[in-house]
């Protein structure tokens, strides 16, 4: 599961059935600390997430499982809304603590 | 599932038997404000896309979701086809 922000939504009219009502929406996908990393996919959404909100979003096929029993073709989907995060960066680690040098016999 | 914009077709004779009469479209990845992005994809037409139209395609193994392609042999299939992009 990533996290992603909330940036937009598609419109189209001729689509696959199992994907009548559902709500697609543009995400754009955050690192921890709230940066754009990598490019904007279209998600399906079980939510109700709106413009510019906090989300998280999975790929693969378990995206499709939150509309069960209908089988929607999706591999991306929006399953929940974010109220806040704590995170803190993680420090560099020290090579000294990790990978000592053999000892000299 | 990502944007993409129709750029041309494939035709194959001799293939796997399940993917008779299914249309092959190229596609082009395309950001939500219209930019090209990198690389090309075949995919499954289950909409009836024409060239140059918008689309969503869906990858991956969700792509046997897609009406009629259950159990076919395929890993990317045009879902939609987009009417509008709204950015905010």
């Amino acid at each position: 599961m990533y996290l992603g922000r909330v940036t937009g939504c598609v419109w189209a009219t001729a689509k696959d059935p199992g994907l009548n009502g559902r709500k697609l929406l543009i995400v754009q996908p955050l690192t921890p600390d709230l940066r754009d990393t990598g490019k904007r996919v279209v998600c399906a959404d079980c939510t109700g997430a709106g413009a510019g909100e906090i989300v998280y979003w999975l790929r693969g096929k378990e995206a499709s499982f939150p509309f069960l029993p209908t089988e929607v073709p999706v591999d991306t989907a929006v399953v929940g809304i974010v109220d806040s995060i704590h995170f803190k960066p993680a420090e560099p680690c020290k090579p000294a603590e990790h990978a000592k040098p053999a000892r000299k016999r | 599932m990502i944007l993409a914009r129709v750029v041309g077709t494939v035709v194959a004779t001799r293939k796997d038997p399940r993917l008779e009469g299914k249309k092959l479209l190229i596609l082009k990845p395309v950001s939500p404000d219209g930019k090209d992005e990198a690389g090309y994809v075949i995919s499954v037409d289950t909409v009836g896309a024409g060239n140059r139209e918008r689309v969503i395609a869906v990858a991956g193994s969700s792509a046997r979701m897609a009406e009629g392609c259950k159990d076919l042999p395929i890993d990317n299939a045009i879902v939609g086809i987009v009417d509008d992009v709204h950015l905010d």
